[in-house]
């Protein structure tokens, strides 16, 4: 029997792929492979032709006699056939690192990870013993993928350094930002790559245990990456002698419980302990005192996903991708009104219109675009006149804007930015942990404040309110929700003025 | 489905997970997934089995958007109201659920068959606007596929 792929992942399987790979079970032996993340594609059905992996796509379960009729298992001519996978170009054209492996294996296979270069980044820590690792993940430049860009390297020296008789690896797999899948797509299409990045970090700052901390909107990734642990744990890739190399490690998953504020670090760690997601002060950093008191990695999923290669490859090798202190890669999530939504895995220093006009060929209505929200519900609003910036993490400072987790929402004509401007304040009151007034209380103020502007009570009054509202929270706030709250705010009060005073 | 509180059943739960404090959200979950809700019994076996005060409990579960205190009706559709969703209309879909069900988002339907919430993402977002409905996720649902996917949903009188 020929051998064909249907994803197994959320956005596939959002729009049919279970179905999908249901009605080709007769036909064919089907895998359900990861996905490449052309989400826009999804579900995306390749065909193994004489070992080349012919794709197709969209396939919606009613296309599937008439794909079978045309020749599908002999990669036969049809509307939907878009050629080998590979030389598709959105896919061609990107600078995988981190998820280089997803789509092509079955995210479940072991044999199939370790054959793709699986566990070679831990075998060379293994070799090289902690300091080293330490200073190759310095040397490439990698910073946190989880929104605040902080250099890992430095991270783990101080964790490595602090004193403790139990340290952690907390890995952060809250992903609550709007525009953002990645952490997900990691998760259920190359689990393994996660387990072994946390393995390292580990390995290298002296933590013998794990946690993951994943949201429970995630019920297909909690599902996958639960049984990836089962399948290293048997293999003995985690447990009391990791791999054979005698390091003892192991990791526990635990399911957020839809709360956006338990993304911030020391809110997750509270939460890991069981109670309500409150901020804590810092200091202490979570690297000295963090999960019940002892040092503690916090990273998030993508951060710790890069590391196997930059062991593998050498810190160099990352270093070398990206631009000024932006290294490496990162992975973009096209999202919104797009026409190829999905993830677009990229070195630093590409622009907003190349990743928007060339990999996702504009909006989906057709319709022009108006805004661009980048780094989630917590980033700025960009214009349209904006697009040429480049993803470089200072460039978006000098901005008053931030990448974040790389999420990338496109609105067109018809976006309401005073509306975007009062959902960031709603959200926040609607998120906020609570501890400080500025952001419980101004996040209030500030949606009745925006509702007073739109409906032209005392306009010009609450308009300079809203600006020292924005500035209380920004200067105020304990943390970065009511922090950067005011960005989305404000780039929206200046780059669409007209829009609060129609 | 849910079941009725069963003490016994419940402290089996506890001693699974292990019945140490840390672990009080994770037994949340399985709590709401047996139960569908967390009831006053509940809280005060949580309280004792894990040596926290009753306060402590509540104070947990009333943080967290995912547990409840009152039961949700057989189905929990949870329409994705963020950005990536506002921009491919989850607003008009969100109005048109709550025309079509009878409901404003929170609400429950009057035969019990159908809850309707918010979410903020679903991890969908190159596939808005998406929804959820019990563990299920569906991308790019306009108003058309709304009504059939709710059709489709056993006790749902729509
Ligand atoms: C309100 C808020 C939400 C956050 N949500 C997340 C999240 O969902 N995932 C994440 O990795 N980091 C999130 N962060 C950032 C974390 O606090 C922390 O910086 C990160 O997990 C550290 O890992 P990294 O250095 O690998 O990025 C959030 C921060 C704030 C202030
Ligand atoms: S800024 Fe908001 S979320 Fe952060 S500590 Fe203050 S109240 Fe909590
Ligand atoms: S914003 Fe709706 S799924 Fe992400």
């Amino acid at each position: 029997m020929s051998t064909v792929y249907v994803p197994l992942e959320t956005a596939a399987v959002s729009l049919g792929a279970d179905e999908v790979a249901a009605a080709l079970a007769d036909s064919a032996t089907v895998v359900r492979n990861g996905s490449w993340g052309m989400s826009w594609l999804e579900p995306l059905v390749e065909v193994d032709v004489g070992g080349e992996r012919i794709a197709y796509g969209p396939v919606t379960p009613d296309d599937v006699d008439e794909l079978l009729g045309a020749g599908l298992l002999e990669g036969g001519e049809h509307r939907l056939r878009l050629g080998p996978v590979t030389d598709i170009p959105y896919l061609a054209q990107q600078e995988r690192w981190t998820f280089r492996r997803c789509g092509l294996i079955d995210p479940l296979s072991l044999a199939q990870y370790e054959a793709e270069g699986g566990f070679a980044g831990l075998k060379k820590a293994f070799d090289v013993g902690p300091r080293a690792t330490i200073e190759t993940v310095k040397t490439s430049g990698l910073r946190g993928r989880g929104g605040a860009g902080f250099p890992t390297g430095i991270k783990w020296q101080t964790v490595a350094d602090a004193d403790g008789d139990q340290k952690y690896v907390a890995c952060n797999a809250d992903e609550g930002d709007s525009g953002t899948f990645s952490d997900r797509i990691l998760m259920e299409c190359d689990p393994f790559t996660l387990i072994e990045g946390m393995l390292i970090a580990g390995f290298a700052t002296g933590a013998t245990k794990g946690y993951v901390y994943l949201r429970s909107e995630y019920p297909l990734a909690k599902r996958i990456f639960a049984e990836a642990l089962e399948i290293a744990r048997s293999a003995g890739w985690l447990g009391d002698d990791t791999g054979g190399s005698g390091f003892a490690f192991d990791i526990d998953l635990h399911v957020g419980a839809g709360s956006y504020i338990c993304g911030e670090e020391t809110a997750m760690l509270e939460s890991l302990e069981g109670k309500a997601g409150v901020i804590r002060y810092k200091p202490p950093l979570p690297a000295i005192e963090g999960l019940f008191g002892k040092p503690t990695v916090v990273n998030n999923v993508v951060t710790l996903g890069s590391v196997p290669d930059i062991l593998a490859k050498g810190g160099e090798a990352y270093a070398a991708l990206g631009v000024g202190r932006s290294c490496g890669t990162l992975a973009f999530q096209l999202a919104g009104n797009i026409r190829r939504g999905g993830l677009v895995e990229a070195a630093f220093g590409i622009t907003l219109r190349e990743l928007i006009e060339d990999f996702g060929g504009g909006t989906a209505s057709g319709r022009p675009l108006r805004a661009v929200q980048v780094g989630g519900p917590l980033g700025a609003y960009f214009s349209s006149a904006q697009l040429d910036t480049p993803l470089d993490y200072e460039a978006f400072v000098a901005l008053d804007a931030m990448i974040g987790h790389g999420g990338i929402v496109v609105f067109d004509d018809t976006v309401d930015m005073a509306e975007q401007a009062r959902f960031a304040m709603e959200f926040c009151a609607i998120e906020s942990c609570g501890k400080c007034t500025p952001c419980r209380i101004g996040s209030v103020r500030g949606v009745e404040v925006i509702e007073r502007i739109v409906a032209n009570e005392n306009r010009d009054e609450n308009l300079t309110l809203l600006k020292d509202l924005c500035d209380t929270m920004a200067d105020g706030s304990l943390c970065a929700m009511g922090g950067l709250t005011p960005y989305p705010v404000r780039s929206a009060l200046k780059y669409f003025p007209e829009d609060f005073t129609r | 489905m849910a079941t009725k509180y069963d003490a016994a059943i419940a402290g089996e739960i506890i001693g699974r997970h292990g019945a140490r404090p840390e672990l009080l959200v994770q037994i949340l979950h399985d709590f709401m997934d047996r139960y569908g809700c967390i009831t006053d019994e509940a809280v005060r076996q949580l309280a004792r089995e894990l040596n926290l005060s009753r306060a402590e409990v509540h104070g947990v579960v009333s943080f967290y958007h995912d547990f409840r205190r009152e039961p949700a009706g057989r189905h929990i559709v949870k329409i994705c109201q963020a950005e990536s969703c506002q921009a491919m209309g989850s607003r008009q879909l969100t109005a048109h659920a709550e025309k079509k069900l009878g409901v404003a988002l929170e609400g429950t339907t009057g035969d019990s068959g159908i809850t309707l919430e918010p979410v903020y993402c679903l991890g969908n977002c190159a596939c808005s606007p998406a929804i959820m409905i019990d563990d299920r996720v569906f991308g790019r649902v306009d108003a058309k596929r709304f009504d059939g996917l709710v059709a489709a949903l056993d006790g749902a009188d729509v």
